[in-house]
């Protein structure tokens, strides 16, 4: 007869039109996603609100806890599903502010009859509903514009849902309902950001990294795949390209002036991530460059980096200072994994004095020098592929 | 064999023998070396903390693995100690803490500490009104134990706890070592800010624990070197250790509550049995709520517990007198007389502590054979008999 739910607020989903349902399917496969691994769970819609329903109120926690990683939620309410019925949502009421007290100091019922048939007018059960509560709760007051505890109350026809104040969600939109995109994860504090703000947009993320071994140690690919991994906490499913990058390094410091190396591996970078990302029919490369932050990420240098290709790079942190995205970075858990103090393949043959506003002519000549198409095709071939879920699978099995 | 001396060291889970033993043979790396091998270690190292800090609610950075609950201790205060002491030289802890902390305390009273040890009433408990008495401008730490090693007397963490948000600049460190992942302490809801836990305790290996400190608290290092353990702590980890603490954890979770709830009965079963049969004792501490009920203390004024422990080995029955690092020295308990019990009562104490191994029969066997030996000590002690 009740049931425990969460009603789930959606926000800018209800602005997409035809698309909505598109977008409201997508978010409840997500949501089922991340609550498969807990029974007695079911999302589902009705009248225009999406659900989650369990059966075990012990689930409550784990669930909300779950929902603040899913993009798409505004925000989300603990609510309790009752039939139609005066009496019955007193009780219900009365049981919301049992939870509260004595947090809650002052409260206001806010009813919204959807159903017309309902006997009782919204601002009836208002004045009815608040009395019953005073009478239990002597204490409480009644304030109208800034309460402690908003109780709402919904009549749907048969059932009624009551519930209290939202959960703030994290807002965005459902993972995969954007389409897909190559995200250059380096294993640095800025490409994870700049994959979350991504994922955040929506889209299905897959990761490129590049990796010269020995001039980077295992310990780095572990960390970008760490990196990855703790992203999937956001979307879901990754999947990584490991490129092979130590020719291409050694080639290029072989060949090239030092203070263009940087530039020029960035040129070979995004070829590379071009190639990747169209055998994945991925329609955009994101990066976590930040203007200015370091000689590649000046303008001149990312027009002359930008040049070898045509796909769109979106740069979600683009304008954001080092601080801001370190504070991202801290709340979604990659900064730790982020400053382990391995060797990336952006430091390990770093110029003394990279070129700040590298020329292109220059940086074609220099390219020149190389046996770029079969160095390209030998990454391209050489890169493996690996797939990290969100399972919290373990190594070791000891427990 | 009766084994009931699980306050001074627990036989170590089969599943965490297993553990250590296969990880001595098959992880071989160190988790600080930058090979394959040294990734493989450290990884099995990120993920026993990771399960470690999921049990105590906290991040896994909060954990740092220690030699055990004494090195957790000292480290705990003479960290906070060394590395705040422009904030004050002022520590307050109670007369009953384990001598890991007590003679911490000693030593920083002759480097120019106070320290306020706080009294206990009758049943082994520091009150919280007295901790708030004895703040001073100058408090810098308070150390208070959730459960004690020879009373079994719980705590009250949580009241203290909740007192002590209200002075920001004092530190709470609680010694869990004999109630970790047996009695539950939030550190977040307690506002504790380092706890120390030891594995042998609870069915884990020796040697092995770690202390919580909260994120932001600084610590003075006790051991400084290749800045393992965030810099908190260096020294190669004990990756076997480790791994086997984490098992133990595991596996304690699961016996917990069952263990909790037979502990009980049989400690309300063994005090029944001794007040039809013997005369002349006492029960030290309580059989309410606030006392571990794993940890059973009692007194026979008029015995010496050195003969008493003695007298039941003889009948293969293994209990404490005191807490194990002090039996040794015959001095009256400094815990039992902080509680107001006599010398006589002191002398004679001895510690009944069960383990997740314990059995009914154990208990019952074990209290035969103490109403048998006790009747005949005291007979030759000349202690009244009835």
């Amino acid at each position: 007869m009740r049931k425990n739910c969460l009603l789930l607020r959606i926000g800018e989903l209800a602005l997409k039109g035809k698309n909505k349902r598109d977008f409201e399917h997508q978010l409840m496969d997500n949501i089922k996603n991340k609550c498969k691994n807990m029974t007695g769970i079911s999302v589902l819609k009705t009248e225009g609100r999406i659900f989650v329903e369990f059966d075990d109120q012990d689930l409550l926690d784990p669930v909300i806890e779950e929902l603040k990683t899913v993009f798409g939620l505004v925000g989300f309410a603990p609510a309790l599903r009752v039939p139609s019925d005066v009496e019955m949502l007193e009780e219900t009421a009365l049981e919301l502010v049992r939870q509260q007290v004595p947090e809650v100091k002052t409260f206001k019922v806010a009813s919204k009859r959807v159903d017309k048939r309902f006997p009782v007018r919204s601002q009836e059960l208002n004045h009815r509903l608040g009395g019953y509560l005073l009478q239990h709760y002597p204490g409480l007051k009644v304030d109208v514009h800034q309460p402690d505890l908003i109780v709402h109350v919904e009549i749907r026809g048969k059932h009624s849902y009551v519930y209290g104040n939202d959960i703030p969600g994290i807002g965005g939109l459902p993972v995969g309902s954007s389409g897909r995109v190559l995200l250059l994860l380096s294993g640095g504090i800025d490409s994870p950001v700049a994959g979350y703000l991504a994922l955040k947009r929506g889209v299905e993320l897959q990761a490129i990294h590049f990796h010269s071994y020995p001039y980077t140690s295992e310990r780095a690919k572990q960390k970008v795949l760490d990196l990855a991994k703790q992203l999937t906490t956001y979307g879901n499913h990754i999947r990584i390209h490991v490129v092979p990058f130590t020719e291409i390094q050694t080639e290029i410091n072989k060949h090239c002036f030092e203070s263009y190396s940087i530039t020029v591996m960035r040129r070979i970078m995004l070829r590379i991530a071009e190639r990747i990302a169209q055998s994945q029919n991925a329609l955009a490369l994101v990066t976590g460059e930040s203007l200015g932050q370091v000689a590649s990420q000046t303008l001149e240098s990312m027009n002359t980096i930008n040049e070898v290709t045509h796909m769109p790079i979106l740069r979600p942190v683009i304008g954001m200072d080092k601080h801001d995205i370190m504070e991202i970075s801290r709340r979604i858990g990659t900064y730790e994994t982020s400053i382990l103090p391995y060797e990336d393949c952006c430091t390990v043959f770093l110029p003394k004095a990279p070129k700040t506003k590298p020329d292109l002519h220059v940086a074609k000549k220099q390219e020149a020098k190389l046996d770029l198409e079969r160095l390209i095709d030998e990454a391209v071939i050489g890169t493996e592929v690996i797939e990290i879920s969100n399972e919290k699978e373990r190594e070791f099995s000891y427990f | 064999m009766i084994y009931l001396d699980n306050s001074a060291t627990t036989r170590a889970h089969d599943g965490v023998i297993d553990v250590v033993q296969d990880v001595m043979r098959n992880v071989i790396g160190n988790p600080s070396s930058l090979h394959g091998l040294g990734g493989q270690a450290e990884r099995l190292v990120t993920q026993a903390r990771e399960v470690i800090a999921r049990f105590v609610g906290c991040d896994t950075q909060e954990v740092l693995f220690t030699s055990g609950g004494t090195e957790a201790n000292n480290l705990a205060i003479k960290g906070i100690a060394k590395a705040y002491q422009n904030r004050g030289n002022h520590i307050i802890t109670s007369s009953i803490e384990h001598p890991s902390v007590f003679e911490v305390c000693k030593q920083l009273e002759n480097e120019g500490w106070k320290v306020s040890y706080l009294p206990v009433d009758q049943t082994g408990r520091v009150r919280a009104q007295d901790v708030e008495k004895e703040i001073t401008k100058d408090t810098v730490l308070v150390s208070i134990m959730h459960v004690n090693n020879e009373v079994g007397s719980i705590q009250p963490i949580h009241e203290i706890g909740q007192l002590l948000k209200r002075y920001h600049k004092i530190f709470f460190h609680v010694d869990a070592v004999q109630s970790f992942s047996k009695i539950p302490l939030s550190v977040t809801e307690c506002g504790v800010d380092l706890m120390s836990v030891s594995g042998h305790k609870f069915h884990g290996p020796n040697g092995i624990g770690f202390l919580y400190k909260r994120r932001g608290v600084m610590l003075d290092p006790l051991l400084t070197g290749g800045g393992q353990e965030f810099g908190f702590r260096s020294g190669t980890h004990d990756v076997a250790s480790i791994a086997g603490l984490a098992r133990a954890i595991v596996q304690a979770e699961k016996e917990r509550k069952a263990f909790l709830m037979r502990s009980r009965t049989w400690k309300e079963m063994l005090i029944d049995r001794f007040r039809q049969d013997l005369s002349h004792f006492t029960l030290n501490g309580s059989l309410s709520a606030c006392s571990a009920p794993y940890i059973l203390s009692i007194s026979f004024p008029g015995l010496k517990a050195e003969v008493l422990v003695h007298a039941l080995a003889k009948r293969d029955c293994y209990v404490s007198s005191k807490s194990a690092c002090s039996s040794k020295l015959e001095m009256p308990s400094r815990i039992l007389k902080a509680m107001k019990k006599t010398d006589q009562e002191a002398l004679g104490s001895i510690r009944i502590s069960m383990g997740f191994d314990t059995t009914e029969q154990d208990i019952s066997m074990f209290a035969e054979t103490l109403i048998d030996v006790v009747p005949q000590l005291q007979h030759v002690m000349k202690v009244y008999t009835k």
